[in-house]
């Protein structure tokens, strides 16, 4: 599928635009990445996605499709051949689609945000449900190398931007999360031994830095 | 194939979506009704994560998640689709489909928030009569799709007067529609039940949503 227009409008420390960059590096397709200053929201993006107004925004030969669970679903029905994301078998999808949309709530969600953002009680609180919810993504890894299999697939890809949010998580929260769940950090390592993960995820150093100067803008202690 | 069985309740929008999903393709199940206050067995088992309902089970493989279940049964009985062919048609569908299922719950709430509650939900009533319905019969075009099911029983819930009184004609025109068609006919809820029953639930757990 030679001179297909793909444009990605991103902004380096989202997740989602990872899950996006990881999805489309694994299909092996080449892409224009435009980076968005979200102060200051450029003509594309808010034609492409008048809704929402937000990013990640894959453009395909001109037509928009926003939300990252839905752009990593069309990418893989666009280009099936390659690193197939989602299993063919239906209720195998269905697990996968379950893993992916509890990663959502439990993990991108507002609750798990209080990890870095808050302090004290709601703090304590909030790293309990999330190392209690990276717990029960340890389990359904079992021993497999990833969620997917032998592969990265489509839970694999959903998560693992994540990683490179860890680091804030733990200097913020003052707590090892490797201490708590060694399968999963284990399992995000060799997801970053792939180049589709290792160069779609910025350093973490880089995304502490980014969340300290977050947490400065919106005067949060 | 293996048979199919669904544990819901009476209550919740979300076990009707399924219920619709299933008597749309015409598949035959066991609909278990489950007592909420008194979880079964059954329930905790296969559903430890969230310990909700609706629990489907195809073979007796459990799937939680009504959409993951909707997509499901999708795929495994593809007749009277229920979801567009074209995969940038899909996108766009189950675009609608989160952003309904993002902005929902809102519309339960309670209390003070509930004008700015409606304010919010009119808003996106008037989105999504504009950019996701158009002029078609059905989100889905001259069929039922999954958004339909969803929207349904969506956050505007017993507010058809909402509808009316707010000129949102094309969707009022649509819920007449949905409301005719005999499967959906033969099986709505008790709106008053179900709106008491969700609101309950915003205030046992307003950040979950």
């Amino acid at each position: 599928m030679a001179d297909e227009d793909v444009v990605l409008l991103d902004f380096w420390p989202s997740p989602f635009g990872m899950r996006v960059r990881i999805a489309l590096a694994e299909k092996e397709i080449k892409y224009e990445y435009k980076e968005e200053d979200l102060r200051n929201k450029s003509d594309l993006l808010l034609k492409m996605n008048p809704i929402h107004k937000k990013i990640p925004v894959l453009i395909h030969n001109g037509k928009p499709v926003c939300e990252s669970l839905v752009q990593v679903q069309y990418i893989d029905e666009i280009w099936p051949h390659k690193s197939p994301l989602l299993p063919t078998d239906p209720y195998q999808r269905a697990i996968a689609r379950f893993w992916g949309d509890f990663v959502d709530k439990k993990i991108y969600g507002l609750e798990s945000r209080k990890v870095w953002s808050t302090k004290g009680e709601e703090q304590e609180a909030a790293k309990k449900e999330f190392i209690e919810c990276l717990k029960l993504l340890e389990g359904e890894l079992g021993n497999k190398a990833y969620f997917g299999g032998e592969n990265l697939g489509y839970v694999d890809v959903v998560l693992v931007p994540f990683y490179s949010w860890f680091y804030a998580y733990e200097k913020c929260g003052n707590f090892s999360i490797e201490t708590e769940c060694p399968k999963l950090i284990a399992w995000a390592k060799r997801c970053m031994e792939k180049d589709s993960v290792s160069k779609s995820l910025p350093d973490q150093d880089k995304i502490y830095d980014f969340a300290l100067h977050v947490k400065k803008v919106f005067g949060i202690e | 194939m293996g048979e199919v069985k669904l544990v819901g309740t009476w209550v919740s929008p979300y076990t009707y979506r399924i219920k619709w999903a299933l008597k749309l393709k015409g598949i035959a199940f066991d609909y278990i009704e489950e007592d909420l206050c008194n979880k079964s067995a059954l329930l905790l088992q296969y559903n430890p994560i969230h310990k909700k309902v609706p629990v489907f089970f195809h073979g007796g493989k459990p799937i939680c998640e009504s959409m993951v279940i909707i997509e499901y049964i999708e795929e495994t009985w593809p007749h009277n689709p229920l979801l567009p062919t074209d995969p940038y048609e899909r996108a766009m569908l189950r675009f609608w489909i989160k952003y309904a299922e993002d902005k929902g719950p809102s519309m339960w709430m309670v209390g003070e928030g509930q004008h700015k509650a409606e304010q919010n939900s009119l808003e996106m009533l008037k989105i999504i009569e504009e950019k996701a319905l158009g002029d078609k019969k059905f989100f889905g075009g001259d069929n039922i799709s999954m958004l339909d099911i969803v929207l349904g029983l969506g956050h505007w819930l017993g507010g058809e007067k909402l509808l009316e009184a707010h000129k949102l004609r094309r969707l009022h025109v649509w819920l007449k529609n949905f409301k005719q068609v005999p499967v959906i006919k033969e099986d709505l809820p008790d709106l008053d039940a179900m709106l008491a029953y969700l609101r309950r639930q915003r205030e046992m757990s307003p950040a979950t949503h």
